[in-house]
């Protein structure tokens, strides 16, 4: 029973992981457009932004 | 006459040499709208950014400070066929969209702790009925306890802040029992851990608390797209004045950018803005937006004008007294004030519901404890039973019945046109009875229309159409809006309150007031079938027609007044207007019940007669004379092209022209009523089948943990019946 002292903080490490990433998540403003990110992810352009480098 | 548009009232500095702003986007709605939009502003040099909201319909801009205009970027959206206007965020909004994130994140904390205080809970269950040592048990809820109070303390901010500002009203919420269950299932976890007990019940009161703060974030979120979506609509107006920024200069400055004292000029055909008195000029205005009349009314020197009003034939500058609703008329004022009061009164229904349900549980716990001490148990066991009742009781399925239903129903709604101001508008829609029409722009739609374009040869009224493209008069203007006319005749003269005159292939033609084109004598004709139109002549030559334009009804009004009544629900017409126009559309839509020349408080006079008869009465109206009426009434609608102070005050406004929206949120409300009750009986009868095992001391955490989730899933999965397919509404 001695490997729960590696477990169990291991799992909440692991969970305070997470927690941290939907905060940051949250500040950078990503839940700020829901129905927008859903059409990025399978938009086939180019980003508009490296459009005139490309020629 | 070339003015320039001033925008630079909406322009931030974004950092460094950058300036940002928002524009508010028409007709975006799929990832094709957003990539065209992105491209083709990031073309232009010097743009650093640009970036769709897709949700909110917005772009964010920004560039180089210094280098562009922002008139630009609207020229280019305009080319790319989008109209934008930039967008201002309001207090109200940004207030919305703080809140709705520091729901998430207690939504995100709450949730993070569930999972990883349920990962110990499992172990603990499973062991108490094999081989785990109570050491070890007692490690595990220490840890559990470690993480769940402090997530608890953070996350249950909102419940608490809102029952302690219930308390200190002297009333009681939904919150109240759900901050004591909270609390003292936490307290209670606390003194077993420490007697090293086998149950505690950290799992079930931080569990609860994710449930509920999924109810508190959809509601939320419900609001801060309605107002998204109303601010956009705001904004999409693009209400503009010229201002006078010297002695005969003008700009068209936005309204945010007018103050009090600013001259501007108000030029024929164009809407008031703001408040304000002539200082200069004559001319007729139509004020039907505030008053409801639809006679013209002159406006000279020291004549005070409304936002909303029309000006008709000439020009005139206004010295501003407040920009857009500041000041109002003091009758109106005084009115809304009454009305605003007596509506706060109504109780909703989740707070009718708590109010009943929280002293029964708190009153079945309290027997619990004491039946427990009767029959002989120790105190310590007798609270234990207690506690566990409160918290199998904890209305997590009560909190969540009336946010879901509502979070569905109105994006229903919101897909039938239909926006809700108010968080309880549905509830009070669904029992309305009776229905109040407000005539002018309610019934009628705002702008004019010809009634008699068949009579004329298609070609002449198309050369008058075209020939009207030259006036700014709005009579003119839905001549050429009638006829379909693009090309405006070239050389055609405007003669200020008469008309406009023009020579085409060496014939004169002629269009404005009889007497204007020698067609005097046809007018009487017109006049007799229809005393409400107003008339303008057109001559070709020597040939003469009359054009009678009017306020059209709203194509199908008709429609819904007949789908109302199969609905069994009283209706009536109260107008601030003159008899023959109300009894024309009255009749013309066989409403028997009508009033007219009704004033703001003749018409909360007749809602309150209605009220004491027990009737539920929906107002809908546009105007500012209807603004106290819509607040007095049950529940209350306007459209879009309402007056800014009715929009505010109603419950729910409509977009575009059919007044079929009416209808169908009345079905929408009545479905969704329905579900709420039925998610409240559900989440009750719930309770009644646990609470007596609760009573009798058996719960563990376990059945604690299964029953919550399980009734707030039911709850749930209810909710979303509200979605349904729309039926035939008409």
């Amino acid at each position: 029973m001695e490997i729960l002292v590696i477990l169990v903080p291991l799992a909440l490490m692991l969970g305070l992981a997470g927690l941290a990433a939907f905060l940051w998540s949250l500040r950078s403003g990503q839940y700020d457009d829901l129905d927008g990110a859903a059409w990025r992810a399978i938009a086939d352009d180019e980003p508009p932004q490296e459009a005139p480098a490309k020629r | 006459m070339h003015v320039s548009r001033d925008f630079s009232h909406y322009v931030r500095t974004a950092g460094e040499g950058v300036q940002h702003i928002d524009l508010a986007v028409e007709g975006v709605h799929c990832a094709g709208c957003m990539a065209k939009i992105e491209r083709g502003l990031s073309a232009i040099p010097d743009v650093t950014l640009a970036r769709v909201n897709l949700t909110d319909r917005r772009v964010a801009l920004e560039w180089k400070a210094g280098t562009l205009d922002p008139a630009r970027f609207i020229d280019r959206l305009e080319e790319l066929g989008y109209k934008a206007y930039p967008y201002e965020t309001e207090s109200a909004e940004a207030t919305e969209v703080a809140e709705s994130r520091f729901l998430l994140r207690c939504l995100g904390i709450a949730a993070f702790a569930t999972m990883n205080v349920m990962m110990l809970s499992i172990p603990v269950w499973s062991g108490n009925v094999s081989d785990m040592l109570p050491e070890q048990r007692d490690f595990f809820h220490w840890l559990s306890a470690l993480i769940a109070l402090p997530a608890a303390a953070y996350a249950g901010q909102p419940f608490f802040r809102s029952a302690w500002r219930a308390l200190s009203a002297r009333t009681t919420n939904m919150d109240v029992p759900i901050s004591i269950g909270v609390t003292l299932a936490l307290g209670m976890s606390v003194v077993e851990t420490i007697n090293h007990a086998e149950h505690a019940y950290f799992d079930a009161a931080i569990m609860l608390l994710t449930f509920l703060l999924v109810g508190r974030f959809l509601d939320q979120n419900m609001r801060r797209r309605t107002r998204a979506v109303a601010g956009n609509l705001a904004a999409l107006k693009a209400e503009t004045a010229a201002k006078f920024v010297g002695p005969g200069e003008i700009s068209q400055v936005p309204v945010a950018a007018i103050y009090p004292g600013d001259i501007v000029l108000l030029r024929p055909g164009e809407r008031c803005a703001v408040d304000g008195t002539v200082i200069e000029g004559r001319s007729e205005i139509d004020q039907s937006l505030i008053t409801g009349e639809t006679l013209y009314v002159t406006a000279e020197q020291g004549t005070p004008v409304y936002a909303g009003s029309m000006n008709i034939s000439g020009s005139l500058r206004v010295r501003v007294s407040a920009a857009s609703e500041a000041t109002l008329l003091a009758e109106i004022t005084r009115l809304l004030d009454n009305a605003l009061q007596a509506r706060s009164r109504y109780m909703r229904l989740a707070d009718r519901a708590s109010r009943l349900y929280a002293p029964v549980v708190h009153a079945t716990a309290l027997i619990t404890i004491l039946g427990w001490v009767i029959a002989g148990a120790g105190w310590h066991d007798a609270i234990v039973t207690g506690v566990a009742v409160l918290i199998i009781t904890c209305p997590c399925a009560l909190g969540l019945a009336i946010p879901t239903v509502q979070t569905v129903a109105s994006g229903a709604m919101f897909k039938a046109g239909v926006l809700l101001n108010s968080g309880d508008a549905i509830e009070r829609l669904a029992e309305a009875d009776h229905v109040i029409f407000d005539k002018t722009g309610t019934l009628t739609l705002p702008d004019l229309e010809v009634m008699n374009a068949a009579d004329i040869p298609a070609d002449v009224f198309e050369l008058a159409g075209r020939l009207a493209l030259s006036s700014h008069h709005p009579v003119a203007a839905a001549v050429a809006q009638a006829s379909d006319a693009t090309s405006p005749i070239v050389g055609a003269i405007e003669e200020a309150g008469q008309g406009v005159r023009a020579v085409v292939d060496g014939i004169e033609i002629r269009l404005g007031r009889p007497s204007f084109c020698g067609a005097e004598t046809l007018v009487s004709d017109v006049t007799n079938l229809d005393p409400e139109a107003s008339v303008v002549a057109f001559s070709k030559g020597s040939e003469r027609f009359i054009l009678s334009v009017r306020q059209g009804l709203r194509p199908d009004a008709q429609a819904v007044i007949a789908a109302l009544k199969a609905r069994n629900i009283g209706i009536e017409i109260l107008s601030g207007d003159r008899e023959p126009a109300v009894i024309a559309a009255a009749h013309a839509l066989s409403i028997s019940e009508w009033r007219a020349g009704v004033t703001p408080a003749d018409k909360i006079a007749r809602i309150e007669v209605l009220k004491q008869r027990g009737m539920k009465v929906l107002m809908v109206g546009d105007g500012m004379n209807d603004a106290p009426s819509l607040a007095a009434a049950h529940v209350s609608m306007s459209p879009i092209s309402a007056a800014h102070l009715s929009q505010a005050t109603a419950d729910l406004v409509f977009l575009g022209r059919p007044l079929a929206p009416v209808v169908a949120a009345i079905d929408a409300s009545r479905k969704a009523l329905r579900l709420m009750r039925q998610n409240l009986w559900l989440a009750i009868g719930y309770n009644v089948l646990a609470v007596p095992v609760a009573i009798s001391g058996v719960v563990t955490p376990l059945i604690a943990a299964a029953a919550m989730s399980g009734s707030s899933i039911l709850v749930m999965l209810n909710s979303l019946r509200a979605r349904g397919a729309s039926r035939e509404i008409v």
